[in-house]
């Protein structure tokens, strides 16, 4: 017997919702027993992780307050991914789009500037979406693998964040941490709870979903995005433009980084940090896959990234794991997702031995 | 010692763990596939070296160990990716990540401890040579034997059937497949010679270069070697020229704040990959890139 996988002709819909369930377990018990063998309470842990976020209405907040940036991002990356373009650099995106939007606060500390909050959100979209914009520019014009020039942009972007907040950007007064002066009232976005951390940009996120869907299957665009990722030379024939795939794909990812990237600094940090991101433009590559690139399930998955990160907060706390047992239950989260996502794709065939000369 | 022989002490042995995590991922890709999982696989080497000598004292046994452990972890990229048809993209960060985190858990009891290194080894004859013998030909044996596999390794691709096998495979794999070449194989084994190579050069960060353990410690070499190999164009030359002139930079950044240069060091830091943009757009032109 020889076992083949046979790609199917439509997405298996039952598998859709069980891979990632599926790959959810598979994490968990991966996990669970990992931590035993490194003699931690491996209950408790798990409990941490995926209980305690619920257990009162602030950590459920802070839940909340965490699914808007990696929604938003997700959403972005998504439309890109399902046409083929891998924008890994949302990370650079994101800081971008922070530098530029705590720009206008850094030059007018005392609030004094009209619109301050639109244009810090304005800006951090442009700013995200013109640096998506380089690896597209250079991607139509010169051919560059954006994967690589995306990669390249984050770790520079990396580089200028701490340039600003080493030199020109430092607050005189803040003790010498590379951090900018807090930010004034005006800058900062509205609460959607009293009581809570979680602001207006879970708004935001949601918008961009709906945005998304609709772009993604109403919109002749969005038809021309997943037949160029799912059938390129179909989409060559229809005469769709490649590369204005590839801008739009940049572009869009870049913009909704920006955003989330000026709503951290405008909402939970209120000031520009080293730590600005925290790893969410990879977390958010981990959050459209798990969510099918659709933009219904990015909004699931996010919850659940985000109910991860919140949690791991606490089992740091309660089950003694350091902050990167998070980062571990990430990676097994994607890597077992990747695994269980060939049900959705192929279907497994055995097919008796004799047949299998064939390519 | 002035900030010349500082750089040429020291250039080499910065230099190490971005040759030998960047020829491993040299062979990966010129198989035709692209492992993003560099940080992940010198992280988890670094942890399990540094772990292994601090408990055995074997410097040997540490790099057997950080080899195996990024070996280990390759296979998982190479389960997804040829078993399953994984998005190799996506698969590559996978492993970055879940590196990253393990490295940390495992090395959470070991946080800030130290172990001794390597005693360098002066070469004969080139090390009685004023200033360059006691600094440049002054180096552990690591560098040497990993001079000497580069060398073997720039003969193995560009001079046996093996070496042709590998780029055949790269550059058309259906056709290497009709042939009669074992294609999934042998790119299994390149994936795997890469986190072999990612793990030894984690361990030579963390139990030679900077012999202490600290989370985070790899602190983006795993991307730098990643952009080393499209700077280096998959030559295994080029690359080794580009690895001395990223390990050049990397000290750079600490002679040049020391000696007061007014360039910001975050410019330095950010060369390699500005160098490697260009690279891409000089090189995408004439389309020779395996990915």
């Amino acid at each position: 017997m020889n076992v083949q996988l046979i790609r199917r002709d439509t997405a298996s819909r039952t598998a859709m919702v069980a891979a990632p369930v599926l790959a959810l377990v598979l994490t968990c018990l991966t996990s669970l027993i990992l931590f035993a063998l490194l003699g931690k309470p491996a209950g408790a842990a798990l409990h941490a992780l995926l209980i305690k976020p619920f257990s009162n209405w602030y950590s459920f907040s802070e839940v909340l307050l965490k699914t808007a940036p990696l929604m938003l991002i997700a959403q972005g990356l998504a439309i890109g991914f399902r046409a083929n373009v891998f924008n890994i650099g949302a990370e650079g995106q994101f800081i971008v789009g922070a530098i530029c939007a705590s720009a206008f606060p850094v030059f007018f500390p005392d609030g004094a500037f009209p619109l301050m909050l639109p244009a810090m959100i304005l800006a951090g979209a442009f700013g995200g979406m013109a640096y998506g914009c380089i690896a597209a520019g250079l991607r139509t014009r010169f051919g560059a693998s954006e994967i690589l020039v995306t990669l390249m942009l984050s770790l520079i972007a990396v580089q200028i964040l701490n340039y600003l907040l080493l030199g020109p950007w430092k607050d005189p007064r803040g003790f010498n941490f590379p951090q900018t002066v807090m930010f004034p009232d005006n800058a900062m976005l509205p609460l959607l709870f009293e009581g809570s951390r979680t602001n207006i940009s879970l708004i935001f996120a949601l918008i961009a979903s709906v945005l998304a869907h609709l772009m993604m299957q109403h919109h002749f665009s969005g038809y021309q995005l997943r037949t160029s990722g799912l059938a390129p030379r179909a989409a060559l024939y229809a005469g769709f433009n490649g590369r204005k795939m590839i801008w739009i794909s940049l572009a869009l990812g870049g913009l909704a980084a920006g955003i989330a990237g000026a709503s951290e600094v405008a909402g939970p940090l209120g000031q520009l940090q080293r730590s600005v991101s925290s790893g969410y433009g990879y977390a958010a590559i981990i959050v459209a896959y798990m969510g099918g690139l659709r933009p219904i399930g990015i909004i699931v998955s996010s919850f659940l990234i985000s109910v991860v990160y919140i949690g791991g907060d606490s089992a740091t706390v309660t089950a003694g794991l350091p902050v990167a047992a998070v980062e571990v239950f990430q990676g097994f989260l994607l890597a077992f997702y990747l695994l269980t996502f060939t049900l959705i794709r192929y279907r497994i065939a055995f097919t008796p031995s004799q047949l299998r000369d064939a390519p | 010692m002035n900030i010349i022989e500082f750089l040429l002490a020291g250039t080499l042995a910065a230099a190490l763990p971005l040759l030998l995590a960047a020829l491993g991922e040299m062979v990966v890709e010129r198989t035709g596939l692209l492992n993003l999982g560099l940080e992940g696989m010198m992280a988890v080497g670094a942890a399990i070296g540094f772990i292994c000598v601090y408990e055995s004292g074997s410097h040997l046994a540490g790099f057997a160990a950080a080899a195996s452990a990024g070996m280990l972890l390759s296979l998982v990229f190479a389960g997804l990716v040829l078993s399953v048809k994984a998005n190799q993209v996506v698969t590559g960060l996978a492993i970055s990540i879940l590196g990253l985190g393990l490295s940390a858990l495992f090395g959470k009891s070991y946080e800030s401890q130290t172990i001794s290194g390597l005693p360098k080894l002066p070469l004969p004859v080139l090390s009685d040579i004023p200033v360059l013998g006691p600094t440049l030909f002054t180096q552990d044996v690591v560098v040497w034997l990993s001079i000497l596999g580069a060398l073997a390794m720039w003969y193995v691709l560009n001079r046996t059937k093996t070496g042709l096998v590998v780029t055949a495979i790269g550059e058309n794999s259906e056709a290497a497949r009709a042939i009669g070449y074992p294609v999934t194989q042998i790119r299994c084994a390149a994936v795997a010679f890469g986190g072999a190579m990612c793990g030894l050069a984690g361990a030579y960060a963390s139990t030679v270069y900077t012999p202490l353990w600290a989370e985070g410690m790899i602190a983006g070499r795993g991307w730098i070697a990643v952009a080393l190999v499209v700077f280096g164009t998959w030559q295994t030359g080029r690359i080794a020229f580009g690895a001395v002139l990223f390990g050049l930079l990397s000290l750079g950044e600490l002679t040049a704040q020391a000696a007061g240069v007014g360039l910001p060091s975050q410019l330095l830091s950010s060369l390699p990959y500005i160098a490697t943009i260009v690279m891409l757009v000089v090189i995408s032109k004439r389309s020779t890139s395996p990915i």
